[in-house]
This record gives C-alpha cells, structure tokens and sequence, in this order.
C-alpha cells in the first residue's frame, strides 16, 4: 500500500470540515474524488500533501504513505517530501507560472529550489528530457516562451512536466481539466495515464467530470458534506448505491437531451 | 423557429482584437468577428483553450480596447462610451468572470462582495446589505452564515457561485457568464442554470455563455458560436442542434472527444494530437487547416467565409456547399 488514509477528521480553525475519511491507494493506480462542491475535496488532498491553508488542520486519524505516518513530519521533512516524493498540479498550472518569466527559466529555477545540489546546465537538461516526455513538441523553444504564448493544454504540460520532474510517487491533481477544451482536456488526461503507465506513480485526482472520472479510474471515491458517501471500482458509476451519486449521475448533461428552456 | 426569433439585443460586427507582444510581435486574438444575440435567449461560444473567446467578451465590456469594430446595444455602438454612460452601460452589461479568485477583492467580505455594485449604483441603503447579501447567497445555494466570510476561505465552487450572484444582483439586460460554472459538481450547476433559466424567463435576460462543457452549452442555449484560432467556424441556431446537424469538422473533432459517463471498458477517446498554431501568424487559409484530416489545396490558400447553410445557420468551410 502506498498511501493509507484512515478515519481523516480535518478542521478549519474549531470546524470540522471533513470527517471520517478513508482512502487506500497502491503505486500505479488513479483514484478519482467526485463530489458536491464545498464537500471538502480539496481538502483532503492538501492535507496530504501538508499544505492546509490558513487555519486548516488535521484533527483526527491518520495519513501513512510509504509506510511513513506523514502527521508526524516536521516542516523540514515535508519540504524533502513535496515535488520529490509527491507532488501536485492546479486547475491552471499556467497560473501558478509567473507570467512575465520564460518558462525555462521558472523551470530550472523550480529544480534547483528542489535539489540544490543540481548545476544550472542538469537542471536545464532534466527541464528538456521531462518536456519532452509529456510530449510537448520542441522543448527548446517551450524553454524559452512567455506563458502567454503557450496553450491552455501546454501550459498544463509543462505542469505535468514540472510536477513529475523528481519522479514522485504520488501525484495529486485538483480538477486538471476543468479549465481547458475538451480536446485539450482528453489530451491532458491521456497524458496523465501515460504518465502512470510509464512510471507507475499513483494519482488522486480531483474532478467534476464524472465522465473523466469513469474514463480513468480504478478507484473512485464520491464525497458530500465533509464525508465519503460511495467508494469502489467503476461500479460506484455503473451500479451506484447512494442517493447522492445516483443524484450526480442523473445531473450530468449529455449532449443531444432535452434543453434547459423547454423543460 | 424564423417567426418567433426575438429581437437582436447586442451585435458584435467585425470586432478585431490584436495584443502587441514581446519583440514587437502581434497577436491577433479576435480575428473580424460578427455574431448576434438575441433577447431573452443564450448565445453559446465553445472553442479550444485560447481561441479567443474571453478576450471577445473582454473587448465588448470595455475591459479593454477593441483593435476595430462595433458592438451595438440598444441602438448605439458602446465600444464608444466614456465616462458616466459608460459607467450606466456597465450596469446593463454583467460579467460572471472565468477566474473568481482574481476578480474579488481579498479584504472584502462576502456580504461586501455580493452587494458592492448594488451599493455603488446607490440601489440600496447600507442598512439593507446584510438582507439583500443573504437573499443573494441562498439564490444561488450558498449558506446565508457565509456573508461574513472571506472569499479565500471558501472552496472554488462557492466562489464561483459568488460571482454568479454579484453579476445578477443588478438585473442586467445581458449576463456574460465566462466558464461561471466549471468549479462546481454537476447537481448544483444544473440548479445554477436551472436559476438562470427561470431569471431569464421571468426578465427576458440574454446570456453569452463561455463554457467548455459541450454537453451543458447543448441544453443551455438557444445558439451556439463555434470559435477556433480568434475566428468563428460555424453558428448554429435556428433551432438546430449542435449534436446533430453541426456540420464544421472542428465541432465535429469536439463532439467527438467529449468523454462519456457510460463508456465501455476498453473504449478509447480520439482527441486531435497536435497543437494548434499559433496566434502570432495567422494561417493565411482555413484556420483549422493543419489539423483538419479533409483538408485540400485551396483550404490552405483561401480562408473560407461564413455560409448560411440553413436559416441561422452558417459554416465556414470549403467542403460545406
Ligand atoms: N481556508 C479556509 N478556511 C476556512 N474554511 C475553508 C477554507 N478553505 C475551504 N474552506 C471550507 O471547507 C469546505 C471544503 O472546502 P474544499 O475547498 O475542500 O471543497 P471542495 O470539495 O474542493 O469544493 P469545490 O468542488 O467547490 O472546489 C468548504 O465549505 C469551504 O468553505
Ligand atoms: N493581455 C494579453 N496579452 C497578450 N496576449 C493575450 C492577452 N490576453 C490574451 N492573450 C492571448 O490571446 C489568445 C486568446 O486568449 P483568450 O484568453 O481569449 O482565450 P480563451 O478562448 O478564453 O481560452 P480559455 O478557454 O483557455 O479561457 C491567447 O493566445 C492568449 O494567450
Ligand atoms: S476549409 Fe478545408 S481545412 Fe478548413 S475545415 Fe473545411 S475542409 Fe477543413
Ligand atoms: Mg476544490
Ligand atoms: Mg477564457
């Protein structure tokens, strides 16, 4: 088991947010969280990443990855443990690239931020190999571009390319796609299995896209109200069993029903 | 369908936006768009990351300057409004924005927030803000106890449903709604625009919906505007529906790459692999041209215009007769 969530309470300040939650995932597999908006989603994969915001806290039960009880880092060691061993990638990854600096220059500094102990000139050939694994064409010229001048799908490459640099084992996405085209969403989200399938990290991502969601998993788990409500294989889409899942399920537009307006 | 279309409300004709860019180079954004939107009815716009679609709506807001073009609403050219009616435009015109987190103002509470415009127009009393703030909020399925909140402790969603309240709180005639409702999980956004719906009814309000859910653009509106590379491909209305009779091979490379929740195991998803080029030099052709698979000689030498292929319906293709 790589990572082994149990009975997780998390608070924000003295409110409890989040209770009870449990999650267990091996290397190689992709989890899907789904769920109502506010449910604490977010929540639960910034808690085991450490990096609650504000006043939020763990509050009860326990995260253990690679056998390691994480509630008992030091600030220290979850500086070692982030971007190397686990590592996360945003909605808009374009967002988190500071707009006035070229990417090569973000990237390389990002690295070095990482593994001091990296020249310039490795830190710049790790920037190129990894660009061009998550197939962004010319990585040279990428390197050298404006955020701006990047797509929506390449800026969320180069997230990938960054959040995958050290070889994590866990990689945690919080609603990748929700900002990108559907092309370019299906292409984010093949490059994530691909990403899996050669180098056998283990994902947890984030999503409303209950068709993504379907698409990608081997484990999904649905949350409402700070709890999980359903969790299995694909059967929690196919043969759902809670109200709300059925609820979710039967909310999602397909192209080709009946329009809002006539209803 | 032709003997109820209601009136035009705004008609963006020939708009051009071109962002000047490092090294003296130009960005062409927006490439001579013309589109209609017409009272009480949404006018959707889909298209690849980048395409142009904020920066359009962008432009007709005023947020900043069109390179040329017009933007008529209510019988006069607002693109060339200053000052205090620019300001009593502004009113009419809302903008739910695609990034809620940047629009706020951090040191704002909730209740501030949402009533602001309301405030600033003199609509209400300060007295009034803590009862109209919560009417807002439970509009739009957010807890009324979060009015002294502040945005940043709230999760994406609720933001998003934020801004949705904000833009509505002044009963615009026209809601640009820029991916309003990608943060949220899909039970709460069919009541959003189940709201919106009911509002437009009731007051006859005209959405211009961004959005990349091609499925919820499909039940949300009444046209749809297809973008690619700053230039519009293909408009659909006249009651038909993008599903079934969109006829641009790029809607139909969109149509296709839509992931369903019943997919087979084992199915695979074909999206186009290659990139898009780039804003910085135009294709002089058809702008799908380097990633169309139907693509011959004279799309690569000649930009097709828009054809009217069906009453309120236009295709810009060469294949398309
Ligand atoms: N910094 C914070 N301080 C206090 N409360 C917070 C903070 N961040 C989030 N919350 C609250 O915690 C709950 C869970 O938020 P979270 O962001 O985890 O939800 P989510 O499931 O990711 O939702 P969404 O799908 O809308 O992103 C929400 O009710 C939210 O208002
Ligand atoms: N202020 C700016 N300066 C320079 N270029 C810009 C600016 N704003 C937008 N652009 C560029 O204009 C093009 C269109 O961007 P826009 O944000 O309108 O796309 P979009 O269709 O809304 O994309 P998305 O679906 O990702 O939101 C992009 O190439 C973008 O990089
Ligand atoms: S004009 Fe040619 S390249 Fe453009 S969409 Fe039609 S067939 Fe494809
Ligand atoms: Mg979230
Ligand atoms: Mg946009």
């Amino acid at each position: 088991m790589l990572l082994e969530v149990k009975d997780l309470n998390i608070s924000y300040g003295d409110k409890l947010t989040v209770s009870g939650v449990d999650l267990e995932l091996n290397t190689g597999e992709i989890m899907s969280i789904v769920g109502e908006s506010g449910s604490g989603k977010t929540t639960v994969i910034r808690a085991i990443m450490g990096c609650l915001p504000g006043r939020g806290h763990v509050s009860g039960g326990s995260i253990i990855f690679e056998g390691r009880d994480m509630l008992k880092n030091t600030p220290k060691e979850w500086r070692q443990l982030c971007g190397r061993e686990m590592s996360m990638i945003f909605q808009d990854s374009g967002n988190m690239i500071n707009p006035i600096r070229r990417i090569g220059e973000q990237f390389v500094n990002y690295i070095r931020t990482h593994a001091p102990e990296k020249t310039k000139a490795k830190a710049v050939e790790m920037a190129k190999d990894m660009l061009n694994k998550v197939r962004l064409p010319n990585p040279e010229s990428i390197m050298q571009s404006y955020p701006f001048e990047l797509s929506g799908g390449m800026r969320q490459r180069v997230g990938i390319a960054m959040a995958m640099v050290f070889r994590p084992k866990l990689l945690l996405a919080d609603e990748p796609t929700s900002a990108l085209d559907v092309t370019t969403q299906a292409q984010i989200i093949r490059q994530i299995v691909d990403i899996r399938n050669e180098f056998g990290v283990a994902v947890i991502l984030v999503t409303h896209n209950l068709g993504v969601a379907s698409y990608v998993s081997n484990k999904l788990v649905v949350m409402k109200n700070g709890r999980v409500v359903e969790s299995g294989k694909r059967e929690v889409i196919s043969d759902p069993q809670d109200a709300y899942t059925k609820e979710l399920l039967a909310a999602v537009p397909v192209v080709g029903e009946v329009k809002y307006y006539d209803r | 369908m032709t003997a109820n279309q209601p009136p035009v409300v705004l008609e963006i004709k020939n708009l051009t936006k071109k962002f000047a860019v490092d090294g003296g180079r130009v960005l062409t954004a927006c490439d001579n768009i013309s589109l209609k939107a017409y009272a009480g009815q949404t006018l959707g716009i889909i298209g690849e990351s980048g395409c142009g679609k904020s920066t359009l709506v962008r432009t007709v807001l005023q947020i900043h300057p069109a390179t040329s073009g017009e933007v008529i609403f209510e019988g006069q050219d607002i693109l060339k409004l200053r000052g205090e009616a620019a300001r009593q435009n502004r009113r009419k015109i809302q903008m739910v924005f695609q990034d809620p987190a940047a629009a706020f103002n951090p040191k704002m509470k909730v209740k501030e927030i949402v009533t602001e415009p309301l405030l600033n127009f003199g609509l209400i009393k300060k007295s009034e803000v803590d009862a109209r703030a919560a009417e807002l909020l439970q509009m739009v399925e957010l807890p009324v106890e979060f009015m002294d909140r502040y945005p940043h402790n709230m999760s994406g969603g609720q933001r998003q449903r934020l801004g949705i309240a904000r833009a509505l709180s002044l009963e615009p005639k026209i809601v640009v709604c820029d991916e309003a409702t990608s943060a949220l999980d899909v039970s709460v956004q069919e009541k959003i625009c189940e709201l919106l719906v009911r509002l437009q009814k009731e007051k006859g309000i005209t959405y211009l919906f961004i959005c990349h859910d091609i499925g919820l653009v499909d039940l949300m509106c009444h046209q749809v505007a297809v973008m690619y590379l700053g230039n519009v491909v293909e408009y659909i209305g006249g009651g038909r529906r993008i599903s079934t009779e969109g006829m641009h091979p790029y809607t139909k490379v969109l149509l296709k790459a839509v992931f369903k929740v019943d997919f087979k195991p084992g199915e695979r998803i074909e999206p186009l692999e290659s990139e898009v080029p780039s804003p910085l030099d135009l294709p002089q052709g058809c702008p799908f041209a380097s990633r169309c698979e139907f693509c011959t000689d004279i799309c690569r030498q000649q930009k097709p215009q828009l054809k009217e292929v069906a009453h309120g319906h236009l295709v810009a293709c060469h294949l398309v007769k």
